[in-house]
């Protein structure tokens, strides 16, 4: 018994001197660091000289802080999450149970999704849901759709495809102008749109065929960039940088509307009082719905032969066409599925805007999608749900947070350094997970039981 | 070996196949035949380019010269230098496997084998429009499938893993999973490129096993690859020998167990000889395939293949550097030849189907 105790005494002794010894060496190196950094500082005098202003106290501070961090970590940090880890590895492999909530938690998301809503109506009112349900509900479930789709060419396909707003820009274009122009309904304005994006699609998946990983990347890209250029320089048909605006509303299948003058309008029709909210509410649960069918068509295609298909393309392409698969018709459903729910999300954008201009179909958006895509897990829709939320949402949650002024002063605009932080979030989270928040596979058919494949194992394809 | 019952008809013939890599070739005017029903294996020394050769049955490469024949059960007859390269194995039942192994790996093994039913698959959900939309025979089509999969998974005894993903599998296992994986496709002449590489002897006699199981109960003729002399003599019933991209012999693997080239192919020479044969050529005799002038018309990358200019280039192989040799006197075989017609010029009449071809 005294024996344990003193051999524990001594593993503590050595531990603190191995703390000491880092600590000492972190200081040094601190010190080595900040010295120039912080210890001086040029400035000028009132002579208008340059002088050197010595600043030991900072230095000083700065030293001993890293000092006692590195000490605290060595010493008391480490041994408690070495110790956690062992335990762990002893403790029997017990089979958890999932509980009923991590069982069932997609059905519950889906339904918190479809009461949302109704929630923050009955928090906020009708006239103080406008913010949340339109510019972090609609604007989230937009970049989940377009993320979704985009997931279909770059997480299951493999195909790095950087022009992805092309397709969106292609949807959006197409409900603008002939909603516009002959006044069609958004209902049959929506298939139309995901066609021709899908047409699209196509038209960019023929060349670049033959290309893989940064040769296909930069084609996209390119292609991308040409769709945005024809739309500025297209004056007579897309009005140039100007955009198209008016833009007709959806309509609620031609039962009633949202127009506040028409004789349908949803107010007059239900008899209730005249608010905006209407429209925004009506629009979120038509993206909600779209989104629900690019996840539904999704889960579908990857049980299908052609969904197998795509992600046996990312594997090796090789081994694909040596198994009889014609490579080229299923790399162009990839391409085209995937315009086809980015032009869906497109004709959406334009209904809720009202509104479309080429600067809405810059290359930064096209890196925001993809983004979303490598934050989630390639592949996995619950993953990339979830990194929508948090990076548009993130964005959108960064300019609220007034109480930051109090912290960094009056001077200080969160708005403004909101991308700074957003950009080192992301930086953290792919540290903490590189392959995204969802890295394993969920395979699309078993015989004994469903096993999630470990990303160790699953490429990320070669475009 | 019966080789007194009328010949089997040729499952593939391949006629005067040439490939060349710009000046250099691979294989030059090289005709073989394997026989329906038949384990025919392919052997040569390292570099004697029987991956080219498979690359060229397979649609990987698109030969420079010559006609490779398969010939269905059913009677219909396919010239697969024409196929683009994944009608060879859809329609003309050719599969194969890689030297290195080319699985699915973050797939499982029960996917790998479903992906390898693509085509059957892909009718019978409409060309994925009635499946997705849930009309139509997917459903039965899709239980057919993992049947036969799990068939194939049984044979490979690889049922107990069906739902890893085939990176986690061992070595030996991986290998007999890509098996099973081309046999899903339903060929009736399977490829199998160094199926053996790597094997324990165990491992080894667990493929013998298979194959022969392949060969027995589907009818499946077999061409293969191989180094290890006990796999090729314990299971093939047709032996081609390679060097340096011709062929030097060919017959039942016993005749070619003592054929001299071939001992002198694996085994060289020994050094007096060569020093004889090298003085009795003079030095003056330059191999013909030296004289050929790069040949830009038939490089690989103006292949008629659209899909195989970027493919090729990625089909890593230890046998790349398959090439005519530059030395004189390289090929083993070659002096053995020259003794031959040394022999012949004194008065012995010489192998009727010297495989030299003129005219380079």
């Amino acid at each position: 018994m005294a024996e344990a105790v003193s051999t524990e005494r001594v593993a503590a002794n050595t531990n603190y001197a191995t703390a000491i010894r880092e600590a000492l060496f972190a200081g040094a190196i601190s010190f080595g660091l900040f010295v120039l950094l912080v210890g001086l500082k040029t400035d000028q005098n009132i002579r208008n000289e340059l002088i050197l202003v010595q600043r030991w106290g900072v230095l000083a501070i700065l030293v001993l802080l890293t000092m006692a961090g590195r000490f605290a970590y060595v010493a008391y940090l480490q041994p408690t999450l070495a110790a956690r880890a062992a335990a762990r590895a002893k403790a029997p492999a017990v089979a958890v149970e999932p509980s009923a909530l991590r069982k069932n938690w997609t059905k519950l998301a889906v339904l918190g999704l479809f009461l949302y809503p109704v929630v923050i109506v009955a928090l906020v009112g009708l006239q103080g849901s406008l913010k949340w349900v339109d510019n972090f509900g609609i604007q989230i479930l937009i970049y989940v759709m377009l993320a979704w789709g985009l997931n279909i060419v770059v997480g299951l396909a493999g195909l790095l495809d950087l022009g992805y707003v092309a397709f969106y820009a292609v949807g959006a274009y197409s409900y603008a102008l002939l909603a516009s122009e002959f006044g069609w309904s958004f209902w049959i304005l929506l298939p139309a749109a995901g066609m021709m994006a899908a047409f699209w699609g196509v038209i960019l998946g023929f060349p670049v065929l033959r290309l893989r990983g940064d040769y296909l990347a930069i084609v996209t890209l390119a292609f991308g960039e040409i769709i945005r250029l024809v739309i500025i320089n297209w004056r007579e048909v897309t009005n140039g940088s100007a955009g198209i605006s008016g833009i007709p509303k959806v309509t609620f299948f031609g039962i009633f509307n949202f127009d506040v003058s028409s004789p349908h309008y949803i107010g007059k029709v239900l008899g209730i009082a005249t608010s905006g909210a209407y429209y925004k509410i009506f629009l979120y649960y038509l993206i909600l719905l779209l989104a629900m069918l690019t996840a539904f068509v999704t889960i579908r295609l990857r049980r299908m032969p052609v969904g197998r298909a795509w992600e046996a393309l990312r594997e090796d392409e090789i081994a694909c066409r040596s198994l009889g698969i014609n490579t080229t018709t299923t790399k162009l459903t990839a391409f085209a599925t995937g315009a086809m729910f980015g032009g869906f999300a497109g004709s959406f954008f334009a209904a809720r805007q009202g509104f479309v201009s080429p600067e809405s179909f810059v290359f930064l958006e096209s890196a925001i999608i993809l983004a979303i895509v490598v934050l989630g897990g390639m592949g996995s829709l619950a993953g990339i749900a979830v990194a929508a939320v948090v990076m548009i949402g993130g964005t959108e949650i960064l300019r609220e947070m007034q109480f930051l002024k109090a912290v960094f002063g009056d001077g200080f605009t969160p708005e403004l350094y909101r991308m700074l932080l957003f950009g080192l979030a992301m930086v953290i989270v792919m540290v903490w997970k590189p392959r995204g928040f969802v890295g394993s596979r969920e395979p699309t058919a078993f015989l004994h039981e469903r096993k999630a494949v470990s990303a160790s194992f699953t490429k990320e394809g070669h475009g | 070996m019966e080789y007194t019952v009328p010949m089997p008809d040729p499952i593939l013939k391949v006629e005067h196949l040439s490939m060349k890599f710009g000046g250099l070739v691979a294989i030059g005017d090289l005709s073989f035949e394997a026989r329906r029903g038949d384990i025919t294996a392919l052997i040569g020394p390292n570099g004697a380019g029987k991956t080219t050769v498979f690359n060229c049955i397979t649609g990987f490469y698109k030969p420079t010269e010559g006609m490779i024949t398969m010939a269905r059960r059913d009677g219909s007859a396919y010239l697969l230098e024409r196929l683009p390269g994944h009608e060879i194995t859809a329609r003309a039942r050719v599969a194969r496997t890689f030297q290195n192994i080319r699985l699915f790996s973050g797939m499982t093994l029960l996917e790998n084998l479903l992906v390898a039913q693509h085509n059957k698959l892909m009718k019978a959900s409409g060309y994925t429009i009635l499946g997705l939309v849930g009309i139509g025979g997917y459903r039965r089509a899709s239980a057919e499938a993992i049947d036969l999969a799990k068939f194939w998974l049984e044979k490979a005894d690889l049922i107990d893993r069906a739902d890893d993903p085939a990176g986690d599998l061992p070595y030996g296992a991986q290998r007999r999973l890509e098996i099973a994986r081309a046999m899903c496709t339903g060929p009736e002449l399977l490829c199998l490129d160094e199926p053996a590489a790597g094997l324990n002897p165990r491992e080894s006699h667990a493929l013998n096993a298979l194959l022969n199981d392949i060969k027995d109960h589907t009818g499946t003729s077999i061409l293969l690859i191989e180094h290890d002399m006990s796999v090729v003599m314990e299971i093939s019933d047709h032996v081609v020998v390679l060097e340096y991209g011709r062929k030097i012999s060919d017959g039942d693997p016993t005749s070619v167990k003592s054929d001299p080239k071939v001992i002198a192919a694996y085994l060289g020479v020994e050094d007096e000889e060569i020093v004889e044969v090298l003085t009795e050529v003079g030095d003056d005799r330059v191999i013909e395939e030296l004289d050929a002038e790069p040949d830009r018309d038939h490089g690989p990358p103006d292949s008629a293949s659209m899909l195989a200019g970027p493919v090729t280039d990625t089909i890593a192989h230890s046998d790349d550097e398959e090439r005519v040799s530059v030395m004189r006197g390289a090929s083993k075989a070659e002096r053995i030849e020259e003794r031959e017609a040394r022999d012949r010029a004194a008065g012995i009449s010489g192998q009727p189907d010297d495989k030299r071809g003129g005219g380079e």
